[in-house]
């Protein structure tokens, strides 16, 4: 259980970061379903109700995602449901149950750069952005790369188009985390392979995804595209899961997934 | 019959379903002290020195706990029937602790928060010893668990404590070596079961009192309070004259709480004290610092002659018990009388094997109980057989189990008095569509569906050991209390025990008020385990009952003046024979309390079976597998149950149901894991998968009663055989969609893809 | 720190530690039908309605419920009777220490779902573990309640 010494609610983004970096055991309180499982001590907890960041909206480019926006609202958000077939929906749906979709949010869950994140390879085939207060608007790859910063996530941008993506995952149980997932993208047959759950967190498979814009799309260039893609990432052993299996089960995933994507035309 | 067969719902369903505060943390009272317990880090070491003296001083704080402060004489926390075959090894504290999570110090404080402070102040320092962690490697392991001088047993049950070994067994009937050589085919194969959690909903808690008489009171969420009471009894030495044990309704136990993992540590805060106090594990503790099913590594050998007869069975085993043995012996001994004597065309037979100590949380008590384990081993071996010999599994079995009327070499000289085991198979076969899809249907280049099956058989209650006592009696205003001790743990053996009582005194569920499990109220009962509550209590709730009805015959003569052979008993009446004359049970009662006849009519009877008859399962599952990763589905899982009579049909039904999903937990999904330091890594739901609703697909249940003579309207029991057949099922259908035989439990698409791979 | 709940509809002065959940902060007010069964977020036996929506009690910070209405099992006892007769007539709670946030969710697909199929309840009720009833009997009844075939 961890320990909260003070807390505030700031009227504002830059009051909230202020306090965050006031002092290291500062924190952003989000869903704090994964918070309380740990014994972090805190000093002063920044609790981002009043920012109003719980939101989902579209304007003539992008659509626009608070970062307090909770699963739950981007599993039956009419916006998400019809963009891009539906996908981010799709990722978040088996996730545990509806009252536990109902706590997390999605700032917390990418900010923290889940390795089990069912959400962020499928943002990372969107082409999301995120934007950060002090970071800036920043690709999601970009921000998932970078190293470790005190920052607040404020909210994603998804480009609106016609891509179409698609989300593959391997669980035992329907309730477990992944064993592997992966999210393919393709807009005017450039595609984007994302695979996740390596145990590691989402990585986008580029030579994969490069491999298939340039040439043909039949039987064998999908099946040499899932085997490039198992190759170019890394792969680790966790209690789910070796990193043997997921390696080949990248292959199987990868495939399905763009199979899956092209019919979906 | 009226009342029993109906399915009457449970009289506690209301409440609970809509959350009345009816659970032990419910009744608590306000200021009863808080109890956290300080653990061992490490898997294997000794304190050697131990400093509270920073941490008692906390204001808040009542008192700490150490090893120091408590009695020095050893018990078992085991449920078992005194003498227990278990070896008196535990201490509430021990200086030396021998799995991570192992007990150091009980703190008791006014509140959660101050007593986690506490704790954080209490200064232990360590010797560690080298732990021992994989069971196959603990037997003349230089490390040795148990060394201390004073570990003893009630009896002799094999224990090598030098050798690290808790139980040593051997049982041969015949000469099975000799029998193996004659036969024409032979199968042999290994298997292992791992260890399962419980995972019940209510963790372990229980809080404690002194009453206005000065006797410690205990209400906890148990299965076994009259075992709880002589516990603390002989771990506390004082009088269990002293003690009252109480269960409320508690959320799930099974089996779990047939091992005392709490009481001890409130009531000896409550001694010292003299306040209340209570303490409720979370699930991390419950997880990781109770026990779970015992780890099984078993080496079966069968051999057929030509006809397919099975004419020798050997069975070896190696169990694990982790650091404390309760339930060692009795575990590993139900896993042989639990499968020897299912196949009983055999010449020889035997069973042997050890039972062994390692540095991780102890084995004990789950559902199944052993029989579990010896069944994946069992059916895996048959399963393997049936194909060797080109026979159908379902006719192998068909031909060599064991008839109603028919005897075994483990009891030979006690027939079995009551299965349609058979009728179950040819059920279950139908149900399934067993000859159109065995073995196996493609679907496509990717898809396959294979099925497969097991049978196995349990007990109820353990023959000439388990004794339960049930007292029925008339109250002043013509109804009934009926008193027992036996434990609902939602299983609503309240419900069915009363329909029994019902259906003997001809009256409704709404005239009998049922009492249990209070050891100041309820006479005495082993508790819900060994699935003996509807044979054994239900035997002797009947007979208590047919005596009341005597004595209410015998004494409406005497008032009626007539003599008892012309009396009838018609339930609200006692009426003479051929008149119109007749007194209402309601006058009845209120004379004989009230009135003229001096005498409150009370009937009572204690009943122990020497046999104890087993239900049998018929399990079918169907699979399907994707062959490029392994995955499968459990569509279809039929199971089709010998319980003898059916006592409620839906609260059978879902423990059929219930069973069946625990056994598809073990066989898929659940893994209690620990790293290489010994610390449990599957301590938590997000770590250890118990089935959630959407893996559950489709399962069929389906009753073929038999009448079991013994029994209570013929009843046997369906509490534990319930959870045995998934697992070795499953493992059928999958090897006959894919050709890959997973012999180590559970089964994982991992599994299944790498095996299939080679 | 002080603050006001509204539970059941009703305004509710409560003393809360800032890093204190709402099952709790619950409990200590006298809904003991809030059960804490698994310090994961997993089990589904905790679930309020937050302004109607099931949610886990368990994780939501006390300070968080600031304002909002919870909706315990307590205040919606004649829905909930309803539910559970058919429940229990099925023989469908066992223990029953899962019963109370179940038919919390049950109520809340009622009332968001309509004409939910056999598979949309599934997928609404998986948040909600049991472990004595094996879910089938639990389903039946859910179907009877809904009128479900």
């Amino acid at each position: 259980m961890f320990t909260l010494i003070n807390l505030v609610q700031p009227d504002t983004v830059e009051e909230a970061y202020r306090v965050l970096t006031e002092k290291k055991s500062n924190a952003i309180l989000g869903g704090c379903a994964f918070l309380k499982m740990g014994s972090k001590r805190i000093d002063t907890g920044i609790e981002l109700s009043k920012l109003n960041l719980n939101y989902i909206k579209e304007d003539d480019s992008h659509i626009e995602i608070g970062a307090y926006t909770t699963f739950r609202d981007l599993e039956k958000s009419p916006i998400l449901n019809y963009y891009f077939n539906g996908v981010i929906p799709k990722s978040v749906a088996d996730i545990i149950g509806v009252q536990f979709r109902s706590i997390v949010t999605l700032g917390a869950s990418v900010y923290s750069k889940y390795g089990f994140s069912d959400l962020i390879p499928t943002l990372l085939t969107l082409n999301c952005e995120v934007e950060l207060f002090k970071g800036g608007r920043i690709p999601l790859e970009e921000f998932l790369k970078s190293a470790y910063e005190k920052d607040i996530l404020t909210k994603i941008f998804l480009k609106k188009n016609h891509r179409i993506a698609v989300y593959k995952n391997l669980r035992n149980s329907k309730s477990d985390y992944s064993i592997l997932n992966v999210s393919v993208s393709n807009i005017d047959s450039k595609y984007i392979i994302a695979v996740g759950a390596r145990p590691a967190v989402a990585k986008i498979a580029k030579k994969a995804s490069e491999y298939l814009n340039h040439g043909n799309i039949n039987e064998d260039t999908l099946e040499k595209a899932s085997n490039i893609a198992a190759e170019e990432l890394d792969f680790g052993d966790n209690m789910r899961g070796s990193a043997e299996y997921r390696k080949a089960m990248c292959c199987v995933l990868v495939k399905r997934a763009l199979k899956e994507v092209l019919e979906c035309r | 019959m009226k009342v029993v067969g109906k399915s009457i719902p449970k009289i506690d369903g209301m409440a609970i379903a809509t959350g009345k505060p009816v659970y032990t943390e419910d009744l608590v009272m306000k200021n009863a002290l808080i109890i956290k317990i300080l653990r061992s880090p490490y898997a294997f070491a000794k304190i050697t020195s131990i400093d509270v003296s920073k941490a008692e001083q906390i204001e808040g704080v009542e008192c700490i706990l150490t090893y120091k402060d408590v009695p020095q004489a050893r018990f078992t926390l085991a449920g078992q029937s005194y003498p227990e075959p278990s070896p008196y090894d535990r201490l509430i504290l021990d200086q030396i602790v021998r799995y991570v999570g192992d007990e150091v110090a009980i703190i008791a404080a006014v509140d959660e928060k101050t007593a986690l402070k506490a704790m954080k102040l209490i200064k232990v320092t360590y010797e560690i010893f080298e732990p021992v962690f994989d069971f196959e490697k603990a037997i003349e392991n230089k490390s040795v668990i148990h060394s201390e001088e004073d570990v003893h047993c009630n009896f002799d049950i094999g224990m090598k404590k030098d050798k690290n070994i808790a139980s040593s067994q051997y049982i041969e009937f015949g000469d099975v070596e000799e029998e193996l050589k004659k036969c024409d085919t032979v199968v042999e194969e290994t298997y292992y079961t791992q260890a399962q959690a419980h995972a019940m909903m209510e963790t372990y808690r229980a809080f404690n009192y002194i009453d206005h008489a000065g006797r410690l009171v205990v209400v906890s969420s148990t299965q076994i309070p009259f075992h709880v009471r002589r516990m603390l009894s002989i771990a506390l030495q004082i009088p269990a004259s002293k003690i009252r044990v109480i269960k409320p309704r508690i959320g799930g136990g099974f089996g779990g709480k047939q091992t005392a993992a709490v009481e001890i540590f409130t009531a000896i805060v409550t001694l010292k004290t003299g306040k209340p106090s209570i303490i409720v594990y979370d699930r991390k503790e419950t997880f990781s610092c109770t026990t779970s099913r015992h780890a099984v590594k078993l080496k079966v050998r069968l051999g057929a002659d030509k006809e397919g007869f099975i004419r020798a069975l050997d069975i070896q085993g190696l169990s694990d018990t982790g650091a404390y043995g309760e339930h060692a012996s009795t575990v590993f001994g139900v896993l042989g009388q639990k499968t020897l004597p299912l196949y009983n065309k055999t010449n020889a037979i035997r069973f042997m094997g050890d039972v062994v100590y390692t540095n991780k949380m102890p084995g004990g008590a789950l559902r199944g109980y052993g029989a579990t384990q010896g069944t994946f081993a069992l059916e895996g071996a048959v399963n393997k057989l049936a194909e060797k010999l080109n026979m159908d599994p379902s006719e192998i079995r068909l031909k060599n189990l064991i008839k109603e009327g028919e005897n075994s070499l483990l009891h030979y000289d006690k027939m079995l008095g009551s299965s349609t085991l058979h009728k179950c198979i040819e059920t279950g076969k139908r149900l399934i569509n067993w000859d159109e899809k065995y073995p196996k249907v493609e679907l496509d280049d990717n898809k396959v569906r294979g099925i497969g099956m097991a049978v196995t058989m349990q007990g109820s209650g353990i023959a000439g050991i388990d004794t339960a006592s049930a007292e029925v009696r008339l109250n002043d205003t013509g109804d009934y209390t009926l008193l027992i001790g036996a434990t609902d743990m939602g299983t609503g053996s309240d419900t069915i025990l009363t329909q029994m009582a019902a259906e003997i005194l001809e009256t409704t569920m709404e005239n009998i008020t049922v009492i249990s499990a209070d050891t100041d109220v309820s006479p005495y009962d082993p508790g819900s385990y060994a699935s003996s509550t509807t044979y054994v209590t239900g035997m002797a709730v009947v007979k208590a009952c047919e005596d009341l009805k005597k004595k209410i015959l015998e004494n409406s003569a005497r008032l009626l003046d007539v003599p008892k052979e012309n009396l009838e008993f018609l339930g609200d009446k006692v009426k003479i024979l051929n008149k119109d004359d007749s007194i209402s049970i309601i006058k009845l009662a209120s004379q004989m309390v009230l009135g003229t006849g001096k005498n409150q009519l009370v009937g009572n009877a204690t009943y122990g079976s020497e046999v104890s008859p087993p239900p049998f399962i018929a399990g079918f599952a169907e699979v399907e597998i994707d062959k490029e990763t392994g995955k499968f589905e459990l569509i279809n899982y039929i199971a089709v149950t010998d319980c003898g009579t059916v006592i409620n049909p839906n609260l059978a039904r879902m423990q059929v149901e219930g069973g069946i999903v625990q056994g598809i937990g073990m066989a898929m999904y659940e893994d209690v894991r620990y790293d290489f330091k010994g610390n449990m890594q599957t301590n938590s739901f997000m770590q250890y998968k118990i089935p959630c609703r959407k893996d559950i697909k489709n399962i069929t249940v389906a009753f073929e009663e038999s009448y079991e003579p013994t029994g209570p309207f013929g009843a046997k029991s369906v509490g534990e055989v319930v959870v045995n057949t998934p697992s070795p099922a499953i493992a059928h259908a999958v090897y006959n969609a894919v050709g890959v035989n997973v012999t180590k439990l559970p089964i994982t698409p991992e599994k299944i893809f790498i095996k299939m791979r080679k | 720190m002080q603050i006001v709940i509204i539970i059941n509809n009703k305004k509710t002065l409560l003393d809360v530690e800032l890093n204190e959940f709402l099952a709790d902060t619950l409990r200590k007010h006298g809904m003991l039908s809030i059960r804490k069964a698994c310090n994961t977020s997993c089990c589904g036996l905790c679930t309020v309605w937050v302004d109607g929506k099931p949610t886990l009690s368990c994780s939501l910070l006390s300070i968080k419920a600031v304002g909002k209405n919870i909706t315990t099992i307590e205040g919606v006892q004649s829905e909930a009777e309803n539910f559970a007769k058919i429940l229990v007539a099925e023989g469908a709670e066992q223990c029953g220490f899962c019963s109370p946030g179940f038919i919390m969710t049950v109520l809340a697909m009622k009332n968001e779902l309509k004409n939910p199929t056999e598979k949309d309840i599934i997928h609404y009720l998986t948040g909600n573990l049991c472990r004595c009833t094996g879910y089938m009997g639990q389903l039946r009844a859910v179907k009877k309640y809904l009128g479900v075939n």
